[in-house]
């Protein structure tokens, strides 16, 4: 194991960059986000959770998907160059690692996406362990160890250092560029924070959420739940879960036209909760705020797992618990359906 | 350029034909003149105009047209309205062919069949008829009813007088929703019609129409003695990337891009009430 | 239970079981005393989930545009600022208020449990104000923080006591009379070089991430079908095409509610990423009392808003900048 001093991550980060694009939380305006690192940035690895997750490194918020020429009668398609240069994805929390398997299951199965795997495949991926854990936590319930995240390499950090571990050949091979401003040692630090982080874990108010009832149950019982309308009123339609969420991964593909002869077809985040999320020219099947609201539990909870073997489509990371505007969460729903309430 | 699924192919309109007065089908092929790409009947594929984006339709032509694909259309929205502006020797984008066929091959195969459709949801089906006329031999006798608001709104009418009415053991019967001037065949609702015809229940049933029609047709069905494992429909959701991916076009953990559009109706009864 | 919570509670009962109103829009408790969210009571049975404390800072107002639309009487529980909004809400026939039976109900500001998370505090499990402290508890410790560092920004600037509309109040303990030096955050930024301005909203407004919440919650923003939303509009998005688009975004909105904009303060804070929209629709407040005459939209449910009808007299948008003063 290696560790590097805290007073010297800045060098760390500018030797990274200085070869390879680098990505991390960094702080804008009073907020943190995945950006790209650059001499003078401001990185934010002392914040838990950024506001979006990292999966917009992967699978952007919008993104070019093709050009078309237009020439009379005539088209042309024009692809962006699959080709993406390697970068290094630093300080991804383990719930937000866990989220890059669920992702992936969607877009790397048969039929691949290209956009996604290019970009997927170029990154040298650096977690960081969590080491205060917050209230609306809850990775344990889903198996994942946010003391011990997985990826190419792992680091943990307190108050004097950033400790450093490779887990892969990738990691590996970063290891080798930054191993000049690293000293050795550092795994009792490590034991002991992850001693201390799993004890608070373990005390968590959401880490012992009971899921087992939608795995227990038919889609139509849940589906037909009372509850569901209840749980959904006081919804605004907004996307903010959808947005802030690690595995969310549904798209809208748009087009405009961009000069006279050319029409650029992109993608972007879309949200179940939109009112136009399935309405077509001829009819819409989902009308009501409930039926939305219910189609981003169901899918999280139950559809998705159908299709990937009882994984959840969800881990644990809290942002949405957060973050909705009214407060209403994957948690209280997990709870009004299938459990007792907290207290 | 790199092998991607939502990269589409380029296709040429080399013909269009009036078919209704909101339906138009259209002929395409690849710029070299052969066809874009083989499907199976009942599979879909992404048809747009660079510009306002694409739709999924079903493709209308049968598998056995080695020439080229058509895909009849109903003008109903921006994209379709779009696409009704087109004249021929324009170029558009097609790709595919997606979601799961009839079992033309593994389920229907000596089987007496029988189709029901309404207005334009004679499309997906006119892909399996036509298929079925090719290797004739393989299956057994073929009903087809198929109703639509009027006359004059019948899908392939020319087809369906010419080919279909003249083929051995090929039953046709049309019927429009009110009476109309210069029509001489049946008037009333398909459902209706379907329980007057007198069918046998032990033939496998493929519905393709309207939900109401879909609805009612079904239940008489039942009545007459049909069972859901012997019926066969197509689902329409929204759908926008076509693999299984975008998450739109969902009901319950089935997405009707790939796992449909054509469902047997015991399985869609294990669906949530959702499409 | 606190006091007024008590008597709302109370009261919601009475109306409920006397068949006075078939529905009682207020808070439902979450797992935490941080967490409540808005919600319908039909039945004095469900209120056991009732809960009015520190927290209970959305306001209820915009979902008597839907509740409305529905059968039967609607009682509702305000704070004297969401009060406003709902004499807004009547004033554009969004909502009927012979159906709705509005009561105010106190308030001594509203905390904002992520500013308390903001001072350091992680796994908190509850927080309680008194006497212009918060205690806080958590995993990793207590700690008491003053109350005016975490209240909602919005209560920051609040308007007072006064409920703009009521049928009948709850209010037990006596509200405190607020200074509301509201145009300090819109002066702050007039002083501003336009570089500087320009700067600031950038950095703000390309954190967006356009999830819209701001326009959901909005009591203003209560078009059937939004000009965003709509695909025929030609202008329709889902995501920012650049970093820096979003200006479109915020600022028509900001110009669609000018002179409807009671300023609640519900887009700040309902937005992921503390965006301080609030201080684009104060700057339109500020210059249309300037321009037009001071004017508080949702005093009253009567009357004409500025903006809404043209005037020769009226001010040309140089004035705006100038700062010529030409009342209508």
């Amino acid at each position: 194991m290696l560790k590097f001093k805290i007073d010297k991550l800045n060098e760390l980060f500018d030797t990274i960059s200085a070869e390879t694009p680098l990505a991390m939380p960094l702080e804008k305006a009073g907020e943190a986000d995945y950006g790209r690192y650059e001499k003078g940035a401001k990185p934010a690895l002392g914040v838990l959770k950024t506001v979006k997750s990292p999966k917009d490194l992967f699978f952007p918020q919008s993104e070019t998907l093709m050009k078309f020429k237009t020439e009379g009668k005539n088209l042309a398609v024009e692809a962006p160059d699959e080709n993406v240069t390697p970068f290094v994805l630093f300080g991804v929390k383990a719930c937000d690692y866990k989220a890059f398997e669920v992702l992936d299951r969607v877009f790397l199965a048969d039929p691949v996406d290209t956009y996604y795997q290019s970009k997927r495949n170029a990154a040298t991926i650096v977690t960081l362990a969590c080491s205060k854990p917050e209230e609306s936590c809850f990775c344990k319930v889903f198996g994942i160890d946010a003391a011990a995240p997985l990826g190419d390499v792992t680091t943990w950090m307190d108050e004097t250092y950033l400790y450093w571990q490779a887990n892969t050949n990738k990691g590996e091979s970063l290891t080798e560029k930054v191993r000049a401003l690293a000293e050795e040692g550092g795994e009792d630090a490590v034991a002991k924070q992850q001693k201390a982080t799993r004890e608070i874990i373990d005390k968590l108010p959401f880490s012992h959420l009971d899921l087992s009832y939608f795995k227990e149950n038919g889609t139509k019982e849940i589906f037909d739940r009372p509850e569901w309308k209840e749980l959904s009123e006081a919804c605004l339609a907004c996307g903010t879960c959808t947005f802030v969420c690690p595995t969310c991964q549904c798209f809208d593909i748009r087009e405009f036209r961009s000069a006279k002869n050319e029409v650029i077809r992109y993608r972007c985040w879309d949200s179940c909760m939109y009112s136009d999320f399935t309405q077509m020219a001829g009819g819409n099947n989902r009308t009501t705020q409930m039926q939305r609201y219910r189609q981003r539990f169901m899918h999280k909870l139950v559809y998705y797992p159908e299709n990937n073997g009882g994984l959840f489509s969800c881990v644990g990371c809290g942002r949405c618990v957060n973050k909705c505007p009214q407060k209403l969460n994957i948690v209280k729903v997990a709870k009004a359906l299938g459990g007792k309430k907290h207290d | 350029m790199i092998k991607e699924a939502l990269i589409p192919k380029i296709g040429v309109v080399t013909d269009i034909r009036r078919d209704t007065p909101d339906v138009k089908t259209f002929r395409v092929v690849g710029t070299d003149g052969k066809k874009l790409f083989e499907h199976l009947p009942g599979q879909c594929a992404m048809v747009s105009v660079p510009g306002v984006g694409e739709s999924m339709f079903s493709i209308t032509s049968s598998p056995t047209n080695e020439e080229y694909m058509e895909f009849s259309i109903k003008k109903c929205g921006c994209v379709t309205e779009v696409i009704h502006s087109i004249d021929v020797g324009q170029q558009i984008t097609v790709r595919g062919p997606y979601g799961r066929n009839f079992p033309v091959e593994e389920d229907f195969k000596g089987k007496d069949l029988l189709f029901i459709a309404g207005g334009i949801g004679l499309a997906p089906l006119r892909s399996v008829i036509n298929y079925v006329r090719h290797y004739r031999n393989n299956y057994g006798k073929v009903v087809v009813v198929y109703g639509a608001r009027s006359a004059d709104d019948l899908v392939d009418i020319e087809e369906i007088r010419n080919e279909w009415m003249n083929e051995k053991n090929f039953e046709v019967y049309l019927t429009i929703d009110r009476p109309q001037e210069g029509w001489n065949g049946h008037v009333g609702f398909v459902p209706a019609y379907v329980k007057e015809i007198g069918l046998d229940p032990h033939m496998t049933a493929i519905l393709c129409g309207p939900p109401i029609m879909i609805k009612f047709t079904l239940q008489g069905l039942l009545e007459l003695g049909f069972t859901k494992t012997n019926v066969y429909t197509t689902l329409e959701l929204r759908m926008k990337c076509g693999v299984g991916k975008c998450g739109r076009c969902n009901v319950g953990s089935k997405y009707v891009c790939k796992d449909g559009p054509v469902f047997r109706m015991d399985e869609i009864d294990e669906l949530p009430d959702e499409y | 239970m606190n006091k007024t919570e008590e008597q709302i509670v109370k009261r919601a009962a009475e109306l409920l079981d006397n068949k006075e109103v078939d529905k009682v829009i207020g808070w439902k408790k979450g797992e935490f005393c941080f967490d409540p969210s808005p919600a319908a009571f039909t039945s004095s049975d469900e209120l056991k989930d009732f809960v009015y404390n520190d927290f209970c800072g959305a306001n209820l107002s915009k979902y008597l545009v839907n509740e409305c639309k529905s059968g039967g009487k609607i009682a509702v529980f305000l704070k004297p600022c969401d009060t406003y909004s709902f004499n807004e809400l009547v004033k554009e026939h969004r909502v009927n208020k012979e159906k709705v039976k509005v009561i105010g109900v106190e308030c001594h500001g509203k905390l904002d449990i992520e500013k308390i998370k903001s001072k350091g505090i992680a796994a908190v499990t509850g927080a309680e104000e008194s006497g212009g402290k918060v205690a806080v508890t958590s995993l990793y410790g207590n700690a008491e923080l003053d109350k005016n560092e975490v209240l909602l920004d919005k209560c920051l600037t609040c308007k007072g006591k006064k409920f703009a509309v009521a049928d009948e109040i709850i209010v037990l303990n006596e509200m405190e009379e607020t200074k509301n030096d509201r145009f300090s955050g819109v002066e702050a930024l007039e002083k501003m070089s336009e570089e500087e301005r320009f700067a600031f909203w950038k950095a703000e407004l390309s954190k967006c991430i356009r999830c819209n919440a701001c326009r959901n919650v909005c009591p203003a923003c209560t078009c059937n079908k939004c000009v965003f939303d709509n695909n025929a509009s030609g202008v329709a998005t889902k995501a920012p095409a650049d970093t820096f688009e979003e200006q479109m975004f915020h600022i028509i909105r900001a110009f669609h509610v000018a002179g409807r904009c009671t300023d609640c303060g519900e887009c700040s804070r309902v937005c992921p990423q503390h965006i301080p929209l609030h201080l684009l629709n104060r700057k339109f407040i500020k210059d249309i009392n300037r321009l037009y005459g001071e004017f508080q939209a949702g005093e009253t449910d009567e009357g004409k808003n500025p903006l809404i009808e043209y005037r020769e007299s009226d001010a040309e948008p140089s004035s705006a900048v100038n700062g010529e003063v030409r009342h209508a």
